[in-house]
């Protein structure tokens, strides 16, 4: 680290960062981001917002067109080299090595990192063993499943040991069983390595990152906890009751107190930002309610998400 | 180090390839033994089915293939992304495209030699000039894996193959495997031998015939030329193709 990184800097420092493909087109637009050492940050977006471009451009395969960044103090402009002895990336495809094995390809991305033979031979059986590969490493990787192929990915981009990992939608098309699988891995780099994760899996995000960002149409639109992001954003509880007697007095002293009071079939919602719930229940009931069933929901991920995209792309968010 | 090690892979996915063997391999030594059948039959068939005659000519079919493979291998690596992963290594272009020529060497060694080793059984007359062939298709084999890595850079995994087979009628045609290039005579001869094709299959058949290597010192200049230029250029085309 000596020269390039002082200990309580930033891991990864992106500045003004900006991709501009064509006139006016732009993947990024001026991105500002720290992420802390140790810490899994999530870049949350619908497809096309700039996730992967600015992937391409941390890992030094896109040439920024304004702006830059820094990984452990190395610049991505000026000392690439040095950024990519630290980086690994874990690409959206399945890029592996079809007709080697398990073990060739993970050997061989030890070599490629400059690992003697027999520390790269360690690091594969040790990520073979990690990933559950150990049984089938002698075969040909073009007979794995879905499954295998991603946990290989993963693991070839973890044998160099790199000190960040940048995992472009790391679960994508995987079933529920080997995202969680992949989760848990990926949550062992807690503290460990500076992870920056791409992903449309709002409930990934939201288990898996210290921190996350919102992208869309390469601007950067939020940014916090995935807690402080609902506190922030979406705001609005929602309370759902249902009961006899809902009359439109009611709703009208109820719309008095909390800005959105809306009567369905039987029942009635309410949103506001801080509902208290005996209190709805004390007047629900001194007017003479029979309250049959009540729920209160907390504003999720999926709300903020949509809110602040717009929505437009809802059906790209799995 | 890695320059090895990333060039033992691309071999091993050249020779894991079954396909790859037969029709590189398989494929030439099939011609050969056919040829030779038509000779024996017909004791009156054209010199291009002598087997001193038509060997230079089915190597160099054979490393034509070598330039098909190759496009398809490099296209795949880069539509697949396992060309990403490596990009985002310390790796640098000249160790990329090194070891991409340098893997497909063994495949055009083992080419030859089974041109060379069939020719032999079925009756090649064994001389120096045999031997000695291989300085001629070394450069040669080169050549065909540098356009092989130009295919690959600028096509995609399904047009590579096609501009491949293309690419190997072009040679094999330009080059005399099938037919004397005298039959051909006015523009397509002459463009011919603008070519180092029709240069290397000549050298082949002289030195094959017996001829001293200064006997073929042209046709020499125009493969080993031809060679540097087809590197550059596919050092170029890769270069540009993953500029970041």
């Amino acid at each position: 680290m000596k020269g390039f990184y002082e200990e309580g800097q930033p891991a990864v420092l992106i500045k003004n960062l900006t991709r501009e493909f064509g006139r006016g087109l732009f993947a990024v637009d001026n991105l500002d981001l720290e992420i802390k050492k140790g810490e899994i940050f999530a870049l949350l977006g619908p497809n096309g917002a700039g996730k992967t471009t600015s992937i391409k451009m941390l890992s030094c395969l896109l040439r920024p067109t304004a702006g830059t960044a820094e990984v452990f103090g190395r610049d991505i402009i000026k000392n690439p080299g040095e950024v990519k002895k630290i980086i690994n990336v874990s690409p959206q495809e399945t890029a592996v090595s079809l007709n080697l094995n398990a073990r060739e390809n993970l050997v061989l991305m030890g070599k490629v990192y400059g690992l003697s033979q027999k520390m790269a031979r360690k690091q594969a059986e040790k990520h073979l063993e990690i990933m559950d590969l150990k049984t089938r490493a002698g075969e040909p990787v073009k007979r794995f499943s879905g499954g295998m192929l991603r946990r290989l990915n993963l693991a070839m981009a973890l044998v160099s040991n790199p000190k960040v990992l940048f995992l472009d939608e790391p679960t994508i098309g995987l079933d529920a069983k080997s995202r969680r699988s992949l989760w848990k891995l990926i949550d062992s780099f807690r503290g460990e390595k500076t992870v920056l994760l791409t992903t449309h899996y709002l409930e990934e995000a939201d288990a898996l990152s210290d921190r996350l960002g919102i992208i869309d149409k390469g601007k950067l639109v939020a940014l916090g906890t995935s807690e402080e992001l609902k506190r922030k954003l979406a705001g609005l509880q929602t309370m759902k009751v249902r009961g006899d007697n809902l009359n439109p007095e009611l709703i009208q002293i109820l719309r008095e107190i909390y800005p959105e009071v809306i009567p369905f079939e039987g029942g009635l919602e309410i949103k506001g930002e801080k509902i208290i719930f005996d209190e709805v229940v004390d007047l629900l009931r001194s007017k003479g309610v029979r309250i049959n069933w009540l729920s209160m929901e907390e504003p999720s991920l999926d709300e903020i998400y949509l809110k602040i995209t717009g929505g437009g792309k809802q059906n790209e968010i799995a | 180090m890695k320059l090895l090690s990333l060039t033992g892979r691309n071999l091993k996915e050249g020779f894991r390839d079954p396909i790859v063997v037969i029709l590189s391999v398989a494929q030439p030594v099939f011609y050969l033994i056919l040829f030779n059948s038509i000779a024996r039959s017909d004791p009156a068939a054209p010199d291009i089915f002598d087997l001193a005659y038509f060997i230079p000519g089915i190597i160099l079919f054979c490393f034509g293939l070598l330039t098909l493979f190759m496009g398809l291998l490099l296209a795949r690596d880069r539509q697949r992304a396992f060309l990403t992963r490596l990009l985002v290594s310390p790796l640098r272009t000249i160790d990329f495209v090194l070891s991409y020529l340098l893997a497909l060497i063994p495949m055009a060694l083992f080419q030859v030699a089974a041109c060379l080793i069939t020719g032999l059984i079925l009756g090649l007359a064994l001389n120096w000039g045999v031997l000695f062939s291989l300085i001629v298709f070394i450069p040669l084999a080169v050549s065909c894996t540098a356009l092989g890595i130009v295919s690959g850079s600028l096509f995609s995994e399904n047009a590579a193959p096609a501009i491949g087979s293309l690419f190997v009628v072009v040679i094999t045609f330009l080059g005399g495997v099938w037919m004397d290039l005298g039959i051909l005579g006015g523009l397509f001869e002459r463009i011919a031998y603008l070519l180092p094709f029709a240069h290397a299959v000549d050298a082949g058949r002289l030195l094959f015939q017996g001829a001293s290597l200064g006997e073929i010192g042209i046709q020499l200049a125009w493969v080993y030329g031809y060679g540097i230029l087809f590197v550059f250029i596919g050092v170029a085309s890769f270069r540009w193709k993953t500029r970041p």
